[in-house]
């Protein structure tokens, strides 16, 4: 089995990300750690409700119940994007040329590295943002649907409509998909890159025992990795109607113990599966291989990130039991 | 791991409902404010004149949402899902939620989130609805809003406030309007909020075995079988209050107030369009009994805000609890039946458009004798 360098941390563990090779652990409390050298400590909100890494830079976006959206960077040092008293800031994306998205209530805001802010209003409160690749656009999952923007022009949003609430959204690496989580224990996916005009091709992808709170996409995004299930739940994505009418992978079967949070690694088709118990596999999609990376521990796995060059895997859980696993060992 | 064991026990959750000028604010800054021990989460539509700093304050806009399965009632509150799921992610700062609804907010929404959504489910618990009802203004509130009487039916605490602003009689009446549209509900009459608060939090009224254990004579009211529905025209003639002082320690109960029924009180309680079926019953027959009640609460489901019960089943020493909001029921068996206990089985509807025949006939057609 490979080597774990533990963390502890007090309380729930919202996201883990690597900047350099350094990994963050982002605490619900409102501080990140680091393991550079030993722990080290960025004081950043009142209450932390989300963060991501920004995948154009080297520094870490967050959103809190203090209202504010702030940058983390390399060296821990915290900056303000901006503030919205009293608000809850739990949804944040990080897109090209230092562009943040964040919500608070029926807002969509976009501040640009001018420091200049797009505000898009929605019909419904925003549940969940992301950018897409290509292009200054962004996502709003909502019920009874996404709102796609450009923020760079003044033209009406795109609506894609499906019935039921979406709370979280993710584009395909190449975007030609658009996949939601649902409040119903599903995803629902659009296919983008259809002639203007034609009917817009849905792809209903259900059958989960519970929600779905963790998507990953294989480094080619072939595959659309999720939990939701005693298994990650993998769908093929490789043809040009994506999953429609082909059936999921399943992998890391376990018998009732639910898969919390996947993460494809970023060179290969293998997948890191942390189960509710705290475990975490490794599955290789060409032959179905698992490895045991590490044993239950005291809570449901919440977050992974891998390295740059895939050698280590950080995780997080709800019990704030934290580490490093180097699978290089 | 002291973490482990502190999430396990599943947080309370107390629904304050009301109509504007209700006093719900007066009894939020109470709740907030006195020296009682414990600490609130509150989740309120608008942060409005709650005078007091405290972070655990968190606006939301209420948001319904309805489920994708097809059922027209199945609805729950998105935003209470979201919050609840932030709140709950560092648990260690409160010992109890409380969600503030808007005065014209349907209940009900509220409630079912803490029955469909798993993971509200897994870390919180309904503990009561109550609703506050402002004695001066309402038979004019049930005159010109709907919402008024829900959240009325729904309650499992009635407060009725601002008492002190109504004669004796008018109070009377105003009591008697809040039994008629819900006979299960535990009623307190104060002015200024100023109701103890130990008989609005942790009351464990949506908990079937604690509400039991609470209110011992739950469901035994003498209210049977007497339903003020819009149609009824005759004279009221009185309710027997008698055996349910317990509790409800500022009842006076003398019920010297026949006449009131006579004047002014007839207008109001005929915007009444809640109506409570009781039933009673023997012993039940387990086979017929839960198919009965699943087609009850599929067919009839709309019309039923709430459903609560005892069932006493043949040759089953225990007694089973049953409790439903439209669609959704559960039920559990409660405690063994003591020596000497009435195997009885009651059980209360509260809704609209209630078929009280139909209802009463296929209940008994459950009986195990039958």
């Amino acid at each position: 089995m490979p080597t774990v360098a533990p963390l502890d941390l007090d309380g729930h563990v919202l996201a883990v990300e690597f900047l350099g090779d350094v990994p963050f652990f982002a605490s619900a409390n409102g501080t990140f750690h680091r393991l550079d050298g030993g722990d080290r400590v960025s004081e950043a909100h009142q209450g932390m409700l989300t963060a991501i890494r920004d995948p154009y830079s080297e520094s870490l976006i967050s959103g809190g119940e203090d209202g504010k959206v702030l940058r983390i960077a390399a060296d821990g040092s915290v900056s303000e994007i901006a503030t919205a008293p009293r608000k809850w800031i739990s949804q944040v994306a990080a897109g090209p040329q230092g562009a943040v998205a964040y919500s608070y209530g029926k807002s969509s805001l976009v501040r640009l590295a001018d420091g200049t802010t797009k505000e898009f209003p929605e019909e419904r409160t925003v549940e969940g943002l992301a950018f897409a690749p290509k292009g200054l656009r962004i996502a709003a999952a909502r019920y009874n649907g996404v709102s796609l923007h450009w923020i760079g022009m003044n033209a009406k949003p795109i609506d894609l409509e499906w019935k039921g609430a979406h709370t979280g959204v993710t584009f395909s690496p190449d975007g030609n998909f658009l996949v939601t989580s649902m409040q119903e224990n599903a995803l629902h996916g659009w296919k983008l890159d259809i002639k203007p005009g034609t009917e817009a091709r849905h792809m209903r992808m259900t059958g989960y025992p519970s929600k779905v709170k963790s998507l990953s996409w294989s480094v080619k995004g072939k595959w659309l990795a999720s939990s939701g299930a005693p298994a990650a739940i993998v769908w093929p994505f490789q043809g040009k109607d994506g999953p429609m009418g082909k059936a999921p992978l399943e992998l890391g079967t376990r018998a009732n113990i639910m898969a919390t949070a996947v993460k494809f690694h970023p060179l290969e088709d293998i997948l890191a599966i942390g189960f509710i118990d705290g475990m975490i596999l490794a599955v290789r999609i060409a032959d179905n291989k698992e490895a045991l990376l590490r044993r239950p521990g005291k809570g449901a796995i919440t977050a992974m990130s891998w390295s740059k060059n895939g050698k280590l895997l950080a995780f997080g859980s709800e019990a704030g039991d934290c580490g490093v696993i180097d699978i290089s060992a | 791991m002291t973490d482990a064991i502190s999430t396990l026990k599943p947080i309370p959750v107390t629904v304050l409902t009301g109509y504007l000028g209700a006093g719900k604010t007066t009894l939020l800054n109470r709740i907030l404010s006195e020296n009682h021990g414990k600490k609130y989460a509150v989740i309120v539509n608008e942060f409005g004149e709650i005078g007091i700093d405290n972070d655990l304050i968190v606006e939301s806009d209420e948001e319904i949402y309805e489920m994708n399965n097809g059922c027209v009632c199945c609805t729950v509150r998105g935003d209470l899902i979201r919050v609840v799921e932030g709140l709950m992610r560092r648990p260690g700062r409160f010992d109890g939620i409380i969600v503030e609804t808007t005065g014209l907010a349907d209940p009900v929404p509220v409630a079912q989130t803490f029955f469909m959504d798993d993971d509200v489910r897994a870390k919180t618990e309904l503990d009561a609805v109550v609703a506050l009802v402002d004695a001066k203004h309402l038979p004019l509130r049930l005159k010109d809003s709907r919402e008024a009487e829900d959240q009325i039916a729904f309650a499992d605490v009635v407060i009725i406030n601002k008492s002190d602003l109504v004669t004796p009689e008018e109070l009377d009446v105003i009591e008697d309007i809040v039994r008629a549209i819900n006979p299960a509900a535990r009623v307190y009459k104060t002015s200024r909020s100023g109701v103890d608060l130990a008989r609005v939090l942790d009351q464990g009224a949506f908990n079937l075995e604690r509400a039991l254990e609470n209110d011992p004579h739950f469901l035994e009211q003498g209210h049977d079988d007497h339903v003020c529905g819009p149609d009824c025209d005759h004279d009221h003639h009185h309710h027997d209050h008698d055996h349910h002082g317990h509790q409800h320690d500022d009842h006076g109960h003398d019920h010297h107030h026949h006449s009131a029924h006579q004047h002014g009180a007839m207008s109001a309680i005929h915007d009444v369009t809640v109506q409570s079926v009781s039933l009673r019953g023997g012993e039940m027959n387990p086979e017929r009994f839960f198919p009965w009640i699943q087609k009850i609460t599929q067919t009839q489901g709309p019309n039923i805000l709430r459903l609560k019960g005892i069932i006493a089943f043949k040759d089953d020493p225990e007694r089973y609890v049953v409790q439903g909001v439209h669609m959704i029921i559960e039920g559990d068996h409660q405690r063994p039946w003591k020596e000497g206990e009435k195997h009885e089985s009651r059980l209360v509807f509260i809704g609209r458009e209630l078929d009280r025949e139909k209802l009463e006939a296929s209940f008994k057609a459950c009986g195990a004798a039958a």
